[in-house]
């Protein structure tokens, strides 16, 4: 795995050491050797093209004056509010939509639509904005400059910037300062194969299910039942980006 | 003359059993804190040596698999170095694992490197729970671990 051929060998020390004390053990234990008792392998397969996991939002069920979504986001990724709204970052927001002819209000929440072609992914100089092969759009912070084009060219401002240094994050979110972040859709969860987001978990319990969560590839799941059964749409759906974010009555 | 012979034969064999406790007690010497998980432990997820010499690479490599393709519960993994190496205080509180003397800062500072982990990840164990669904084995690694490799490994 490494090349570090300015250092001794790890082997030869192993050998010294371990001639070492194997003497001393030889002369405690005679015959006892320890085998690894076969620890379980717990590494999982990784994301598979066979899903596309998107979600479904229905505008008439989402509450009026209702933050559960929001607040379960923040709680379950560490997003901590520091009273700069203009700063911290918000990863689901809620979005009031008013027909000034009609009066009509539309609630719905929106974050990363998760598009199939995401515009973040084509501006980003390093990489860091990706696509994973089951369709959810993440920052790899690991590479991510902080240069924020990608916050430019998202058309949903979905992206967050993190503009202080932060301690105590939650380990299913590493973030901190100067990269930017976006929605998950709790990618965590989904590779631990718990199918169900942290936002849908919120707004099922308070009763109003307007979020489901699924695999858009299964045309057994819930979400594709649904989207085959009614008219569903894409936000900027002329922009053809495919966005794995659908909304119902809007 | 004879006598001579004798405590020159005498010392040599005093040298020779203080040298071998020396370098026995050298080889099997400690590099954890106190109060941490892994204090209790017999070895790392690997040999002693060769985490110590590799465990940078073996992060590296690990970091993209799962950030990238969601590849989780790997062998290494710094969520679990952290879990298994913060050390507690006198009150159970977790220390963070880079506070001056703490594991990663002890010898990151000796060797005056600054890994850029800890801007994006936490120094103590994660006790909120939020990371139990993901697969980390959070419960540490099997105990159970080789005490010692066979030599070629």
């Amino acid at each position: 795995m490494s090349n570090k051929s300015d250092q001794p060998s790890v082997e030869r020390r192993q050998f010294i050491g371990g001639t070492l004390a194997a003497a001393g053990a030889l002369t405690l234990a005679p015959g006892v050797i320890l085998h690894a008792a076969g620890s379980a392998d717990k590494t999982t397969s990784g994301a598979s093209g066979e899903h596309r996991w998107g979600m479904l939002i229905d505008a008439n069920k989402c509450a009026d004056g209702c933050s559960a979504c929001v607040d379960a986001c923040n709680s379950e990724h560490g997003l901590t509010d520091l009273g700069r709204p203009e700063t911290d970052a918000v990863w689901i927001r809620p979005v009031k939509l008013k027909d000034k002819q009609t009066g009509h209000v539309d609630r719905l929440v929106m974050m990363c639509q998760h598009c199939e072609h995401p515009p973040c992914v084509d501006v980003c100089p390093t990489n860091a904005s990706f696509k994973r092969i089951d369709g959810v759009v993440l920052v790899d912070r690991h590479r991510c400059i902080g240069c924020r084009y990608c916050m430019m060219a998202c058309p949903y401002k979905a992206r967050s910037f993190v503009h202080e240094a932060l301690s105590e994050q939650s380990v299913a979110a590493p973030r901190g300062k100067g990269c930017v972040e976006g929605c998950t859709l709790c990618v965590h969860r989904i590779d631990a194969g718990e199918m169900q987001t942290a936002c849908q978990e919120a707004c099922t319990r308070e009763g109003h299910n307007a979020i489901v969560f699924g695999d858009m590839k299964d045309p057994d799941s819930e979400i594709s039942r649904i989207l085959k059964s009614h008219n569903s749409v894409q936000i900027r759906a002329d922009l053809e980006l495919n966005t794995g974010v659908r909304y119902l009555n809007l | 003359m004879r006598s001579s012979l004798i405590s020159n034969r005498l010392l040599m064999i005093l040298l020779a059993v203080l040298s071998f406790a020396a370098m026995q007690a050298f080889a099997e010497s400690r590099y954890v804190t106190e109060n941490s998980q892994a204090a209790s432990m017999e070895s790392c997820v690997a040999p002693t040596d060769l985490m110590r010499r590799n465990h940078m690479d073996f992060l590296q490599h690990g970091r993209d698999d799962t950030v990238r393709d969601g590849v989780r519960g790997l062998k290494y993994s710094l969520a679990e170095c952290i879990d298994c190496h913060a050390s507690r205080d006198a009150k159970g509180q977790a220390v963070s694992v880079t506070a001056e003397g703490e594991f990663c800062q002890a010898c990151h500072g000796y060797v005056a490197v600054s890994p850029a982990c800890f801007q994006c990840h936490r120094t103590t164990p994660d006790e909120s729970g939020s990371g139990k669904s993901l697969g980390y084995r959070l419960d540490g690694h099997s105990r159970a671990l080789d005490m010692q490799q066979p030599a070629g490994r």
